[in-house]
């Protein structure tokens, strides 16, 4: 890690542009920003403001219409499918506000999916999952399928499944969208822990509260970058309730 | 490494499969009832060719068969009330063809009469033959008890007699016959053994033995019979005149039993303007059989392979839903860092297991069903290695040409849609 530039994301002068008919739409409107390793975005805005589009591309799902994109030094704009493909399964986390787990896989196998696709062999892979799973508190439920979960489980599943490839940048959208304040509370709780060891995230809500739990507010409008507010991350209350809250 | 993901594929494959088995099994039916009836009419196929070929080979695929044949134009004109029709083949012929071709090892002389053969009281139609011991080489079936006739019997003009099973089993019961005395027409003969026949009929041809012969060295026949046979009408009786009735040639391969028929034709048709007479090859009657085999294994074929191609198109059908119903998983695997080719490999490995396992219970079938048919129906079935073989190849096949569409289409999913899709 200490080799590597503290400049995780960079984006200059970034575009994404769409036909509809015969009229283009700017997602993206010439976007500069540069996040740093270890810290914890949140950006908002009202739908149509442009925060999906900024997720799809800084999770290499999208490449830029116009501008420059870079993930740790490299840069996505000329790469092939699978190159991109590459840089996810190497350096990219997911969490959907869905959770987005593959059903008929149990929880373990969920959380080595990104191992399977790394080629990582069958022992070292469920090592490393059970370490994942210990720590986001799931050991016990490693048999289990997603659909005998409850919500907030499931998602730390997810969160579990983003981290067994030990990625750069977890990305996660509207990570408490589908799950109740208590719940959403100790996930956000979960990912503030991440941050403190060190992960980089970068989070989509539209919730205030939620984005409160980061150290940088990013709100977006029209596909601009409308308002950027560094704040010294929320602290709730203990985190030893969390995991009553998530029974 | 890859081959531990193959193999986590085709679990992770058979898994997803499980997971909707009415689906899957429904599925697999077009392949199970595909392949079972490639392997099934093949069988059938097989049976009834080997049949067909072991009964023409019982003809003799070595020999040429010319028979006497009443010309047509004689047979039309009758102003006469007592005529004479001469016609048929000639004891010089016999010595023609033995003289003329190298290839021939023997032939075989026959005179055909009818009769009946009385014990005692006991009574039975008999076809008499008078032949040469060379017959019992050329026809070479089961001795039950006593000697065929020998060299020394057409020396001698034994009036002995060789009996099948079937007309000892008439005169008198079981093999106590051989040297008792049989009365045929108007002689007598002493019985010196007991021979088996195999008589079938293929197509228009019939095997040189009879169920009903009875043969008697050609000199006695010759000598008792004479040339004549008187045929009493109403009325008017008519005459014939024959040497021999048939005369079976033996070549010494099977490769040259064509051009040998072809020069016999070529002799004959000199000395018979009439065209008294008729050659038939097994040999190519063999040929026939195995082009009609032919004919019919293609037919089946087409029958199963539409069959399978309907199995296929239905196991593609389910997979393009499949594709459809599973697009959020494939969205989440590209998410995840899947590449395109993963994905295609992933779909494509669970079609093929589909199509396999369906082959191989179809495999199952396919053998089940000629044993069924062999027991019910008691015709022969032969499963052949090649047809199960074949099977399992064109399951495997079917699955990665009905799978590819789909897969590929899975693979070609934006991943930002796929993963939107509720």
């Amino acid at each position: 890690m200490s080799s590597q530039s503290n400049r995780v994301i960079e984006l200059e002068g970034v575009w994404k542009t769409y036909r509809m008919g015969d009229q283009d739409v700017h997602a993206l409107a010439g976007v500069d920003l540069t996040i740093e390793r270890g810290s914890f975005w949140a950006i908002s805005g009202s739908s149509g403001s442009g925060k999906s589009t900024m997720l799809n591309l800084l999770g290499c799902l999208d490449r830029p219409t116009k501008g420059c994109y870079s993930l740790e030094g490299q840069d996505i704009s000329k790469t092939s499918d699978d190159e991109l493909s590459d840089l996810r399964l190497q350096h990219l986390g997911f969490v959907f506000q869905n959770f987005n787990l593959i059903p008929q896989l149990t929880v373990q196998e969920n959380i080595e999916l990104p191992l399977f696709y790394q080629g990582v062999d069958a022992s070292e892979a469920a090592e490393r999952a059970i370490a994942i799973a210990d720590r986001v508190g799931l050991s016990e439920r490693l048999g289990h399928r997603p659909t005998e979960l409850s919500g907030g489980q499931q998602q730390r599943v997810a969160i579990a499944r983003a981290l067994s490839n030990n990625p750069s940048v977890l990305l996660a959208d509207e990570p408490t969208g589908n799950l109740d304040t208590a719940t959403g509370d100790a996930i956000m709780e979960l990912l503030t822990e991440l941050h403190d060891q060190g992960k980089t995230i970068i989070m989509v809500t539209h919730e205030p509260e939620i984005a409160a739990y980061a150290q940088v507010q990013l709100v977006m409008r029209d596909g601009k970058v409308e308002s950027l507010t560094q704040s010294t991350p929320f602290k709730k209350e203990p985190v030893s309730n969390s995991n009553e809250a998530l029974a | 490494m890859i081959s531990s993901r193959f193999f986590r594929n085709i679990q992770l494959g058979i898994k997803t499969l499980l997971l909707h088995k009415m689906r899957s099994i429904l599925t697999m039916l077009g392949m199970v009832f595909g392949v079972g009836a490639v392997i099934a009419m093949l069988a059938v196929g097989e049976g009834a060719s080997k049949e067909a070929i072991d009964q023409i080979s019982r003809l003799g695929s070595q020999n040429i068969i010319i028979n006497s044949q009443e010309p047509i134009e004689q047979a039309t004109s009758g102003s006469n009330r007592i005529r004479m029709n001469i016609y048929g083949l000639l004891y010089d012929d016999m010595a023609r063809i033995e003289s003329s071709f190298s290839t021939v090892v023997r032939t075989v002389p026959a005179k055909l009469i009818r009769g009946e053969g009385r014990i005692g009281s006991r009574t039975a139609e008999l076809r008499l033959v008078g032949t040469t011991p060379d017959w019992f080489e050329l026809v070479s079936r089961e001795l039950l008890a006593g000697r065929v006739i020998l060299q020394r019997d057409m020396e001698q003009s034994a009036n002995v007699v060789v009996l099948t099973e079937h007309g000892a089993r008439k005169l008198l019961a079981g093999r106590t016959a051989v040297g008792s005395q049989v009365r045929i027409n108007k002689g007598f003969y002493k019985v010196i053994g007991i021979i088996k026949s195999e008589s079938t009929q293929s197509g228009s041809m019939q095997t040189p033995d009879q169920q009903i012969d009875a043969y008697i060295p050609l000199k006695v026949a010759k000598e008792r019979f004479g040339d004549i046979t008187v045929t009493r009408g109403n009325g008017s009786n008519s005459r014939e005149m024959i040497e021999l009735h048939q005369l079976i040639v033996q070549v010494d391969d099977i490769a040259n039993v064509e051009a040998t028929a072809a020069g016999i034709e070529r002799v004959l048709s000199m000395y018979h303007p009439k065209g008294d007479y008729r050659t038939s090859v097994p040999l190519a009657l063999l040929r026939q059989a195995e082009a009609t085999q032919r004919t019919f294994n293609i037919v089946l074929g087409s029958i199963a392979g539409i069959s399978l191609l309907i199995g296929g198109i239905g196991i593609m059908n389910i997979m393009l839903a499949s594709v459809t119903e599973r697009t959020r998983e494939i969205g989440i695997r590209r998410a995840i860092g899947a590449r395109r080719n993963q994905i295609i490999g992933q779909f494509l490995i669970e079609t093929v297991v589909l199509s396999v396992t369906g082959g191989f219970i179809g495999i199952g079938i396919g053998l089940l069903i000629p044993w069924l048919i062999t027991i019910v129906a008691d015709m022969p079935t032969v499963v052949t290695m090649w047809s199960v073989l074949l099977s399992v190849a064109i399951s495997i096949g079917i699955g990665v040409i009905f799978g590819m569409y789909p897969a590929m289409r899975a693979a070609n999913l934006d991943p930002i849609v796929a993963l939107r899709h509720e």
